[in-house]
This record gives C-alpha cells, structure tokens and sequence, in this order.
C-alpha cells in the first residue's frame, strides 16, 4: 500500500504535539495517511490520531511494547513497512523518533532526512530542508530509497486542528521482537512532573551569566565560598525567571554560560551545543547573544530581550529590548503580565 | 575491556558561515574536535580507568580530521586511527555507520563503541543507533550517567536524557552508546598528553584495508543556502522606572499575539 506513514510518538500515553503536527504535514504529500501507534494501553491515541487526520491506523499493543525501546519499535516498524511498502514515513524529531528511524533506515536499506523544517514533493520522491550547523545554513536534501524517512522538527509545521467527528480502521498488529529475545530493559523513570518542554515550547523564558548579577541578594551565612555564593545567588535569579515563565506557561532555557557556570541543568540550554528552539515568544534575560546562542533561537517568532549592556548583539535580534536591571524589570513584568492575562 | 570512540573534526561553534559556489565557507575559523565528541571521550576514559581497560579513537575523514585524534590522545586514549577513502567523500549518515561498524570489527573485542550525541556541522544525530543496528547491539543514547557496569558479566546501567526527564535502562555488552554533557566536564588535555599526542603516529584505513566497498549513500544534498536574514524592526522599551516599562513592555508583547 502506498502512501505516508506517521510514526506517533508519546511518552506513557501522553503524545508528542509534533507526532499530531507529523500527521498534518503528511496530508500536504497527498495519498492516504497511515499512523503507527505502538504501546500498551494506548488505543486512545489511534482516535486522536484520526482527530487530525489519519485515514489508517496501524496499532501494536503488547506488554513488550509498553516501555519504549528502539530495538522493539524500529524492528516493528521495519517489518510493517517490508509488508506494506509505504513510499514516506515521517517521525516527530525527538530522542524516540530520530532512533527508530535511524534503525529503520538500516533495516530497509533507505536514508534518513533528519529534522527537517520543510517538506514538498518533488516528482516522485519528497525534497525537505534541513538546517544545518544550528539553523546557521540550510541543506536541501532527498532520498533516492523508499520509504523516505523522515524527522521533522517540532513546531515547524504549524499547528494541527482536531476534528473529533473523524474516525477510521484501527489495524491491530503484533509485535516484531518476543521479549526474551530484547538486549535491554527498562528499569525506572525520573521524570520531571508539570515541566514545558523546550521542543515543544510556544513561549521560552531564558536566563544568561546576568542573572548572577544581583549584590543586593545575601547568600545564608553556611555558603562561604565565593563560587557557591554565585551559583546560590543565580539560583534565585531563576527561580524569579521560574515565577514570569508561569504566569505565561513559558518553559525555562538557559545560555550555555549559565549552564557552564552550574546555574541551571543541561537540559535547559538553547543554542548551538543546547538546544535549537522555535517558540512564538523568546524572552532573553541577561544574556549578551553570543553567535552559538542567537543560532538556538533565531527562528522564534518574537524575541524580546532584557540587558544592562546596551550594546549586546541580541538587542539587534530583538522586537523589544529594555535596557535594564533583570532583577527590577522580571519581577515588574510578571505582575504586568499576570493582571492583563487574568482578564 | 575496549572502548572505541568515534570523534569527527567540525568548524568552531563560533564560526560565521557562508556559502561559495555550493560549498560550506567557515571563513579563517579553526577546526576543532566536535564538542559533543569531549563528552564521548571523557565518558571513553573514565570507564577504561575504572575497569582497566583500553581507548582507540577514530575518526573519518580527510587528513585535517587527525587533529580531532590528537586532541583524543592528548586527552588521554591510547591509540586513535583514521579512516579515509575518497569514495567517501559524500557518505550519508547510513554508509558512515556501515564503515564505522566495519572499523568496530576491525579492531575486534570491542566492548563499547562510544560517540557524541551528534556532530554540530551536519547536525543529523544518527551515527549511534544506525551504528548499533549494522552492528545489531542495543543502542543506549543520550547517556547522562552510567550507574553500573560490569566488565566480567557484560552487562551495563545507564541513564538516559529523554525529554521528559531521566529513563534508567539496562542492557547487556557489547553496546553503542552516545553521551550528552550532563555525563562530566571532559578533562583538558595535559601538557604529556599534547606532547605525546603531536608525535604520535596515526594509521590511515582504507575501504579495503576495512574490508569492505564503498556503502550506498541514499541521501542527496542539492543545494546549500545561507537563511533568509532575520527581518526585524526593533524597539526600545523605556520608562521612568520599572513598573512602567514593565506595562508597556506586556502591552506590547500581548499586541503581538503570541500569548
């Protein structure tokens, strides 16, 4: 059977927005849309899947699937996709997605056209764009093999709408691999609950070196080394920075000299060896905009930042800019903001 | 035990690029080691200093692509090898992986083949699970931790950086595994290890001295471009104190509508 597949990728049930915006975009290649949904206890997902547009589901529910593992899903997908030959199969860019089609790409003899920002068709094959070097340039790729694989980045494509009174044939498929026969196991979870992702973001509240800028915070008196006292102080700085980003739903990033100075976790960096963002609003607080910093963020719709340096580069990225004490204008601003939302 | 890690040589992250005539121009820019690779090599070297064991580093590439295995060496591994073929001038990400397995069974008793979570020129991120699969071991990526390892049972504990947090996993050895910063600060080389790093010898491999042909690239690259530039008119927010440039600053951000 012909046509595009959609790799639905979620975490425990939950979805990824992108897996939805994936399904949007395979309708743009016309023929019919297939979505694979693997799991336990995620038949849920096929309906939403139809939701936004799926004509087909292909849904693989077994004890061995229930955690994610690449091994167990590519080896699925490869066998699906040997049986059923579809010409395209794209996947939401995210640890799990970039995985399995990696594998797959082996399997089935193809290549894989990683993250990409933009699809169409070209003839018979499907051309995309893939930025390059953090988004600092962009490659046009294709691949001559079929299937196509594809990772696209979330929130490039535009959002889905739902349409809840579609609905179509659930296919239930077993899975590829028995258990006995998997190489790992998953043991446990450590999840951080109620936290926006970056990749996901539609607004993204970011902290720089600036926000250890702050004298007039006293460290408590068992903190007596220099460098501690700065990491405590910049710790409250994101904290503050933690109250604005709730007030809109924001996710909380970081300049990779935060990161490197031991403000902030890793996982919170946006740039070029962090994380490359696209969010609607993009607010920089005391970060200068080194190159590596400005190529994570670039593509954000709206970027507003706040300096005391009136010549930071990232003032000429900026819609907004305030020349500022962070630690004055963050606190103003959430209260700001927090009347005109409550509205 | 024996790591093989897999480092690539990239533009400085600082780096203004351009494209000439087709071609990627990083100006007068260095080439360093690919930041992400540090990581893959300080995880590389604390492993072997824990269980005894031994480092080889290898690369692809053309011969500047030696200075990313001497950064390796001065690091502190102790052999590094270069692989280079002119039919692999335009691999994909699938041909790299098949030559890099056919360097992690040249080597022969490979117990972990180790990378960077993706190299920040081409920014595919593939090499590591299409590497596992060619080599058919279980691909543990994005490792922020390895609580256990157990040279004698071959068998490993990892933790993961997902996006939803921390996935704690276990699997058996041989494994490819790729490494993200959360792991540790990569160690700078010593003054020794530069100096033993610049005398060292590096052999070059060949297609055929893998023992294998050229791999089928899949993927074609048809045009390279710089972005369109940012189109931005920027304002500047002032007020008499902070709560006035607070309001006039989220009336404006809410006349966006981008909240």
């Amino acid at each position: 059977m012909a046509g595009t597949w959609v790799y639905v990728d979620h975490f425990k049930g939950a979805a990824l927005p992108a897996s939805y915006e994936a399904i949007a975009a395979a309708k743009t290649l016309g023929g019919p849309v297939t979505a694979l949904v693997f799991g336990e206890g995620v038949e849920g997902l096929a309906q939403t899947a139809f939701h936004y547009g799926a004509d087909e589901v292909l849904l693989a529910e077994d004890a061995s699937l229930a955690d994610y593992r690449a091994e167990a899903y590519a080896s699925l997908l490869s066998k699906l996709a040997k049986e059923q030959q579809p010409d395209a199969m794209l996947f939401p860019t995210s640890t799990r997605g970039r995985e399995i089609a990696a594998m797959a790409a082996i399997d089935l003899d193809s290549g894989v056209l990683p993250d990409v920002t933009e699809i169409s068709k070209d003839g018979d094959s499907i051309a995309a764009t893939h930025p390059i070097y953090a988004g600092k340039l962009l490659s046009k790729v294709t691949v001559s093999a079929k299937p196509a694989l594809i990772t696209l980045r979330g929130r490039a494509f535009g959002k889905p709408v739902a349409d809840t009174s579609r609905s179509g044939n659930v296919t239930k498929v077993a899975a590829a691999v028995a258990e006995g026969d998997l190489q790992t196991k998953v043991v446990d979870y450590a999840t951080v609950e109620g936290r926006v992702s970056l990749a996901d973001a539609g607004v993204i509240v970011s902290g720089g070196r600036g926000v250890a800028n702050n004298p007039a915070l006293t460290p408590p008196a068992e903190i007596t080394d220099e460098k501690e006292k700065e990491i405590w102080r910049a710790q409250q700085g994101f904290l503050m920075i933690g109250e604005l980003a709730q007030a809109m739903g924001a996710a909380v990033g970081a300049s990779r000299a935060a990161v490197d100075a031991g403000y902030i976790p890793y996982a919170n960096q946006v740039g070029q060896t962090g994380k490359v963002v696209s969010p609607d609003l993009y607010i920089a607080l005391g970060i200068s905009g080194a190159i590596q910093h400005l190529a994570g963020m670039r593509t954000s719709k709206v970027i507003v930042a706040v300096n005391k340096d009136p010549d930071a580069p990232i003032f000429k990225m900026a819609r907004f800019g305030v020349v500022g004490d962070l630690y004055e204008i963050v606190p103003a601003l959430t209260k700001a903001l927090k009347e005109r939302l409550s509205k | 035990m024996k790591i093989a890690v897999f480092v690539k040589q990239v533009p400085d992250s600082a780096a203004k690029l351009s494209v000439d005539n087709g071609a990627v121009n990083w100006g007068d820019a260095p080439l360093v080691i690919n930041p992400w690779d540090e990581y893959a090599v300080e995880a590389a070297l604390q492993l072997a200093e824990k269980h005894n064991g031994e480092v080889a580093a290898i690369s692809m590439g053309g011969e500047d692509a030696k200075e990313a295995l001497k950064h390796a060496l001065a690091m502190g591994a102790g052999s590094a090898m270069l692989i280079s073929d002119a039919a692999l001038a335009n691999a994909d990400a699938a041909a790299a992986a098949k030559v890099f397995a056919a360097a992690v069974q040249k080597l022969g008793g490979v117990d972990l083949a180790i990378f960077g979570k993706q190299a920040i020129d081409s920014d595919t991120g593939l090499a590591p699970a299409m590497t596992a699969r060619v080599l058919g071991w279980p691909a543990l990526t994005m490792l922020a931790a390895i609580p256990a390892l157990d040279a004698g049972a071959k068998t490993i504990k990892v933790e993961r950086a997902i996006e939803e947090g921390r996935q704690v996993v276990e699997g058996k050895l041989p494994a490819v595994l790729s490494i993200v910063k959360d792991y540790a600060e990569p160690r700078y080389p010593s003054f020794m290890g530069i100096r033993k790093a610049s005398k060292a010898e590096i052999p070059v491999w060949s297609l055929a001295d893998l023992g294998i042909s050229a791999p089928e690239s899949k993927v074609r690259w048809t045009e390279i471009s710089a972005p369109p530039a940012r189109e931005v008119t920027s304002e500047m927010v002032t007020g008499a104190n902070a709560d006035e440039i607070a309001a006039k600053l989220a009336d404006l951000i809410i006349a966006e509508g981008v909240l």
